[in-house]
């Protein structure tokens, strides 16, 4: 299976400050993906070049097929993107953000018709489409957010926090779409600070100072190191890092 | 091309959705076309003058006759003698002074050429100007008027003499009033901007629950404002008196005083301000709308505020820069000293007490 | 020690109803945990208690004082860590400790036994401006000036926001030993795994209280029994349970799913079903229910 993500070394540096060190590792088609790490390991900055959105300073990354460093912009079609603050308009109504990032995506009018309306039977917010997306419940927002972020059916789509602050139902519901959506084939790429969605995740890796220090199946990893939950992997290692002060 | 279309399409919806930046796009223009095309002008009428008569003659009175009726100057008073020109100049309201010497029109007619003394108040040179040469155009009207046939014309030359700024330097105009600004700015706006970023960042919350009483947080806020302006009181006249050349008439102490008490207006403004906004960009807003733009329109240094329609005067007699502007110009530029200028600065006063109370009312000690 | 009888708040004149007829009580050393999603009124409720707001309906009180009559007296026993960060950015640790120290008239070293555990941890960062700490040391300095005067109750609203699960675990040893130290605790979170460290929690959504309840109580009370099942394709698995006539509910829940079915003994039923639609490595098991099901369990009905 040609991996859909490739990471061979890469490394950001800031003057004498390296932000992600050498990490290498592959992604394959369908595969959801758990990047974890504390805060400040270096998530962020990693994904950002994953996703074209900064250079690399040593090492390769081939996202989508492309070079990162030499094609960024290409990558940027191929792939959707969605952060915790849910890059959503709260002044535009539903159906005009869809519209909206219909076209940012370069959808032809007749395309964004379609996908929108199964978008909206999807999520059954048929009643809501004409709301603007600021009144309605935050879990409703994330999975409009992030149906909208795979509104041209990247190869991958990039979640940075998506589910923080809700409650466990519309997590649990937002999930299902996250499942639904690898079973098409696109790749899921998640960062989460809840270990239990670290379960959910076919494969993932823990970044510690900039490295990568754990990359496996969940279940690989609790066999490995002997106990019982992601969460006491994750303790096991972040409690090592330097860079978290 | 569709893209930036969708784009375009997308700010203006989110445009026409922000009630409040709308008004200022389409509202605020509206009114500054009205004020400046209707309200606000350069142009002087009924500019109030005096007149000293000695001569009591036919050419004395046909003069001042039209001048009276030029619609330009409105006559306030007619003195005695000269020494009634200065105080009449000090009451303030007084623009410009006319003296006809004795026998004018006997003069005129016989040599074809008298003089008459034009006093002018050119603490704002400006109006001085304007008002010297409407008078020197309808004292040439006359000339010609007098006997049109006769071969050598007559000629009534104005001796000019510009008060409490001979030079006409534009400085003692706008001095007073980049003072009433300065200060403003950093009282009503830095001190509504600091309260509310409080309030934004969530600092203001854990302070209120302290035990703390909310008296205290304002007063810190306001002391370090206070000083500031006073340092950059005492250096814009630092470098009005050395660098631009403008004396100080007037008494300093007397000067920082008034200073002292229109400061504490503008601080409370400052305060009143950060009680009814919630976030640093509308404080910023509401400081500018309310206290800047009144405040240049209205404050009488930039348009005359004899010249604006009634309503407006009524108007500005509410911003108080506009009081703060007078003593400051009586007291820097007249050498006046606090019985010309008591009535301003009970007003002045008035209003300090006025909002400081207000403002103190509405801050609460909860969060709505 | 606090005390909330009906008490009703809506925002935007009645358009927003934040909180609805909560009435509620928590006992004095006690560590009462709101668990809640964002949304649910949990900070309406804290700056409510805390004086900050005025409630539409109901009364409370902390420690026998009324909040809307007493707020100064309540004001100075209780201390306060609000959502979002919020001490000073551009000041440093130090700075911000020695300023909150002189707003309740005391020192570093008086209050020194209170906020050791947590000081010595920043302490090599004493000149660094606040702004520039990482998540969980601001965290750690905001409960510092929090406690700085010694209150009899303390209310944190989501401390562990945004915070990784490190730092959170160690916040919650520091508020245990607090608690310990006979500080009423009344903490806020949206994270279902920290409720399990309290004496007692609350579950809100929507602006209501949904049950009251030691965690074991919370537990105990789901109404039926719960089923964790595995098998070797755990999305497949998904589909088929939801797809199975006799399922109530199914949902991911870690490595395994938790169901629950109409009937109370599905096991040997389940099994031979999963095992015709082709799954393998089968585990079913009877099991306890965790704080989570029952805030979704509570939230369906």
């Amino acid at each position: 299976m040609n991996a859909v993500i490739k990471a061979d070394r890469l490394t950001k540096q800031f003057g004498d400050f390296v932000a992600v060190d050498h990490i290498s590792f592959e992604i394959n088609p369908g595969e959801i993906f758990g990047f974890l790490g504390a805060n400040g390991a270096g998530k962020t900055t990693a994904m950002r070049m994953l996703c074209g959105l900064s250079r690399p300073s040593s090492g390769r990354a081939e996202v989508a097929g492309f070079d990162a460093a030499r094609y960024p912009e290409e990558i940027k079609k191929h792939i959707g993107y969605m952060s915790q603050r849910f890059s959503l308009y709260g002044d535009l109504t539903v159906a005009e953000n869809i519209r909206f990032f219909g076209g940012v995506y370069g959808l032809g009018r007749r395309q964004i018709k379609e996908k929108s309306n199964e978008l909206i039977a999807r999520l059954q917010l048929q009643k809501e489409a004409g709301q603007l997306v600021r009144s309605l419940p935050l879990g409703w927002k994330q999975r409009l957010a992030f149906s909208i972020a795979i509104l041209h059916d990247p190869k991958i789509v990039f979640l940075d926090e998506p589910t923080g602050g809700v409650d466990p139902l519309s997590r649990k519901q937002f999930w299902d779409l996250i499942y639904e959506t690898a079973d098409k084939g696109i790749t899921i790429f998640v960062t989460t600070h809840y270990l239990d969605e670290a379960e959910y995740c076919d494969r993932l890796s823990i970044m510690v100072d900039g490295r990568i220090d754990v990359l496996g199946s969940p279940g690989e990893l609790k066999a490995k190191f002997k106990v019982e939950t992601m969460e006491d992997v994750f303790y096991l290692f972040a409690r090592r890092a330097k860079n978290t002060e | 091309m569709d893209r930036l279309l969708n784009f375009i399409k997308k700010e203006f919806l989110q445009v026409f959705r922000d009630r409040k930046s709308l008004l200022m796009l389409i509202g605020l223009p509206v009114v500054q076309i009205v004020l400046f095309g209707f309200a606000l002008t350069n142009e002087i009428k009924n500019a109030k003058i005096v007149v000293v008569d000695f001569a009591k003659d036919i050419g004395s009175q046909q003069i001042i006759t039209k001048l009276a009726s030029s619609g330009y100057f409105q006559i306030k008073k007619t003195l005695m003698n000269h020494d009634q020109i200065e105080a009449a100049f000090k009451e303030g309201n007084v623009k410009l002074a006319i003296v006809f010497p004795d026998h004018f029109y006997e003069e005129l007619l016989h040599l074809h050429s008298a003089r008459i003394e034009v006093l002018a108040d050119a603490s704002d040179p400006n109006t001085a100007t304007t008002l010297v040469n409407y008078i020197t155009s309808i004292i040439n009207d006359y000339d010609g008027q007098l006997l049109p046939s006769a071969d050598v014309p007559y000629q009534i030359t104005p001796e000019i003499r510009m008060l409490y700024n001979p030079d006409l330097k534009g400085a003692p105009n706008f001095v007073p009033g980049v003072m009433a600004m300065v200060l403003l700015l950093i009282c009503v706006m830095m001190t509504s901007i600091s309260i509310v970023r409080e309030k934004e960042l969530g600092t203001m919350e854990v302070l209120l629950v302290s035990p703390v009483r909310p008296i205290m947080v304002i007063v810190s806020k306001m002391i370090p404002y206070l000083v500031i302006s006073l340092v950059d009181l005492a250096s814009i006249l630092l470098l009005s008196v050395y660098a631009l050349g403008l004396p100080i008439r007037g008494s300093i102490v007397l000067l920082f005083a008034i200073s002292f008490v229109f400061i504490i207006t503008a601080l409370s403004l400052g305060l009143l301000i950060s009680t009814v906004t919630s976030s640093q960009e509308s404080a910023m807003t509401l400081s500018m709308l309310s206290m800047m733009l009144p405040t240049t329109i209205l404050g009488g240094y930039m348009f005359p505020i004899e010249n604006m329609p009634v309503p407006l005067q009524l108007l500005s007699n509410v911003v108080p820069a506009r009081w703060y502007y007078i003593i400051i110009k009586a007291v820097m530029l007249k050498g006046l000293g606090f019985s010309y200028i008591w009535k301003e600065t009970l007003i002045l006063s008035g209003m300090a007490i006025f909002f400081l109370v207000v403002s103190l009312r509405n801050f609460k000690p909860r969060l709505e | 020690m606090i005390e909330l009888n009906h008490i009703s708040k809506a925002y935007k004149e009645g358009a927003v109803k934040a909180l609805a007829d909560i009435t509620l009580c928590v006992n004095e050393g006690e560590l009462f945990g709101l668990i809640g999603p964002d949304g649910s009124g949990k900070t309406s409720l804290f700056q409510l208690i805390t004086t900050l707001r005025l409630a539409d309906i109901g009364s409370a009180s902390v420690n026998g004082l009324d909040v809307v009559k007493d707020y100064a007296a309540i004001r100075a026993i209780i201390g306060y860590m609000p959502g979002k960060f919020s001490l000073y950015q551009d000041l440093t640790v130090k700075e911000n400790l020695t300023f909150f120290c002189s707003i309740f008239r005391t020192t570093i070293q008086a209050s020194q036994g209170l906020i050791n555990d947590i000081y010595v941890q920043l302490k090599p960062f004493e000149h660094r401006l606040a702004g520039q700490l990482s998540g969980g040391m601001k965290q750690k300095l905001a409960l510092c000036c929090a406690l700085i005067h010694k209150p009899k109750v303390l209310f944190l609203d989501e401390p562990t926001t945004g915070v990784d699960a490190v730092s959170r675990r160690e916040f919650w040893e520091m508020l245990k030993r607090l608690n310990a130290s006979g500080i009423t605790i009344m903490v806020s979170t949206a994270y279902m795994d920290e409720a399990i460290q309290c004496k007692r929690i609350g579950l809100i959504q929507s602006g209501k209280l949904l049950s009251t309840d030691t965690p074991e109580g919370i537990i105990n009370s789901f109404p039926d029994p719960l089923f964790a099942i595995r098998s070797e394709d755990i999305r497949k698995l998904l589909k088929d349970l939801r797809a199975y006539g006799k399922t109530k509910s199914c949902y991911a829940s870690g490595e395994y799913l938790h169901a629950t079915f109409l009937n109370d003994n599905p096991s040997e039923e389940v099994f031979a079903l999963l095992q015709k639609l082709g799954h393998h490595s089968i585990e079913i098991k009877k099991s306890t229910p965790t704080v989570e099901d029952s805030f979704i369990q509570l939230m369906k009905s």
